[in-house]
């Protein structure tokens, strides 16, 4: 184990590096680029045995990873944005497929007006793509969850791809002191990849063949319980990491101060660490507040989710994104959420940092302060009126 | 209901494969669309096997000699029958 100065992408990296995946097709983009970047230097370099494929869209870059994948390959691709839109005709076919692809995506906003920074519209909006969804709150996550993803997609109970989430510049692009381990260390954790969901001369099959509507529907429930499998396997697989890495994992969601909080954001990403600072400064002042981190959005954490709010008096959804015409989609995720386990409190939506606007610590304090109202709303912080 | 080539019963969650991935086929007849379908004259037939190998469904089986077309599967997409030297394949009307 080696201590790096290293930005979320370069992190992520190093995750893919020791994961040895044998294939990596990916196509450019800001803010993904470094990764593979990164990556392409440590194969030229002979320090990655990988084949680098270097396609011509993020279309064929997801399609000739569901290709590699499909003889039984491990296969990695990055990308952002526009990009991952791009891309989105094909992500149903690796979920589908039950293709364990790991991708990274680099959050950032989507067009127009054009902007090449940071929020959460792009994955959210392919949230139903069948895929599961990670999202980091910093470079040594980053690196952990690309080597967990591995793990976590290619287990035969769930036979799903994985995207990872970083937040485009304020992750991807800052430094950090990141624990990286040595090839060494990391021998073992990740089984090779073994699937019977495989195109081979030995054992010729029928592969992502039309089912129509008689077999359809039980088709897309096993892909479902593939993904909902992913709950427990997560577990599993942190308890595992832990074993070999020495570092500790929450499963599908993060809390901090939240036991005895009466007021608590919920929020993903980086957003974590600033509203944290906010809950610190505030408890310093004798103000129960507590914030909480989804660590996952699929599959979603019901459960943990409502046993960290059971005690509140309201909560808010701070979140980077807006379904235009209704409201932030990790706000209705959670509100369908609490309203089915049965738990009652207000709950706000705070939409914020849509095209890299910066979440400074006072519009956090303004969100704990209008939780106190304990009604329930949509709002947009810092919006310019 | 739905039946693969060896009879297996797809009727049941538990048969069902957790991929679309299968060693045998795993689809309905599906040939109700097709207004024409390719027909071989083994007098014709050279038995050359170019119409077996650019079959985009994979419906013209080896017989001998020449070739045996899956009336259930092929798609009436033309194909044999424009990629044959021998001029053995022809489309004919479907009533
Ligand atoms: S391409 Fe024509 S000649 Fe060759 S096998 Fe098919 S039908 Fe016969
Ligand atoms: S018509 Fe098309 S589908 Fe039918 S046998 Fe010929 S090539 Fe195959």
């Amino acid at each position: 184990m080696t201590k790096e100065f290293l930005s979320g992408n370069e992190a992520f990296a190093y995750g893919v590096k020791l994961s040895k995946p044998h294939v990596i097709s990916a196509y450019p983009i800001t803010p993904q680029t470094t990764v593979v970047e990164k990556l392409a230097t440590l194969v030229e370099r002979g320090e990655l045995k990988a084949d680098f494929i270097h396609v011509e869209s993020e279309h064929s870059a997801l399609s000739a990873a569901i290709g590699a994948s499909a003889v039984g390959a491990r296969t990695f691709t990055a990308t952002s944005s526009q990009g991952l839109l791009y891309m989105a005709e094909c992500l149903p076919y690796a979920a589908g497929g039950r293709f364990p692809i790991v991708m990274m995506n680099a959050n950032r906003s989507t067009a127009l007006p054009w902007n090449i920074y940071g929020d959460q519209r792009d994955s959210l909006t392919l949230l139903d793509s069948g895929w599961i969804q990670s999202y980091a709150k910093d470079a040594q996550e980053a690196l952990d969850l690309a080597l967990m993803s591995f793990y976590i997609a290619e287990e035969k109970r769930v036979a799903t791809p994985v995207m990872v989430n970083l937040d485009g510049f304020t992750l991807t692009h800052t430094y950090e002191a990141v624990e990286v381990p040595s090839d060494e260390q990391a021998e073992g954790f990740l089984p090779d990849y073994e699937t019977d969901n495989k195109l081979s001369l030995e054992e010729p099959k029928n592969m992502a063949f039309t089912a129509g509507p008689d077999t359809n529907t039980e088709f897309k429930y096993k892909e479902h319980l593939g993904v909902l499998a992913a709950g427990d396997v997560i577990t599993e697989c942190e308890r595992r990491f832990e074993q070999f890495f020495k570092r500790q994992y929450t499963g599908l969601i993060e809390e901090y101060r939240t036991g005895d909080a009466e007021y608590i954001v919920v929020t993903l990403g980086t957003l974590y660490k600033s509203v944290c600072e906010c809950v610190d400064k505030l408890r310093a002042q004798g103000q129960k507040v507590g914030c909480l981190r989804l660590r996952y959005l699929r599959p979603f954490p019901h459960v943990q989710l409502t046993a960290a709010l059971k005690g509140a008096k309201a909560a808010g959804v701070l979140e980077k994104d807006i379904s235009f015409g209704n409201e932030g989609t990790v706000y209705t995720n959670v509100c369908s959420s609490l309203q089915h386990q049965g738990l009652s409190l207000p709950c706000s939506n705070y939409i914020a940092g849509l095209g890299g606007r910066d979440v400074p610590l006072s519009d956090i304090e303004e969100i704990f302060g209008d939780l106190k109202k304990e009604q329930s709303g949509i709002r947009f912080v810092g919006l310019e009126e | 209901m739905i039946k693969d080539v060896n009879e297996k019963d797809f009727t049941s969650l538990g048969n069902i494969p957790f991929a679309p991935s299968y060693q045998h086929t795993l689809v309905s007849v599906n040939s109700g669309f097709r207004t024409e379908k390719p027909v071989c004259d083994r007098d014709k037939c050279n038995g050359c096997f170019l119409c077996y190998l650019y079959c985009p469904d994979g419906v013209i089986s080896k017989d001998g000699e020449s070739v045996n077309i899956d009336y259930d599967y092929c798609k009436g997409c033309g194909i044999c029958q424009k990629i044959c030297r021998k001029n053995a394949i022809h489309m004919e009307k479907e009533r």
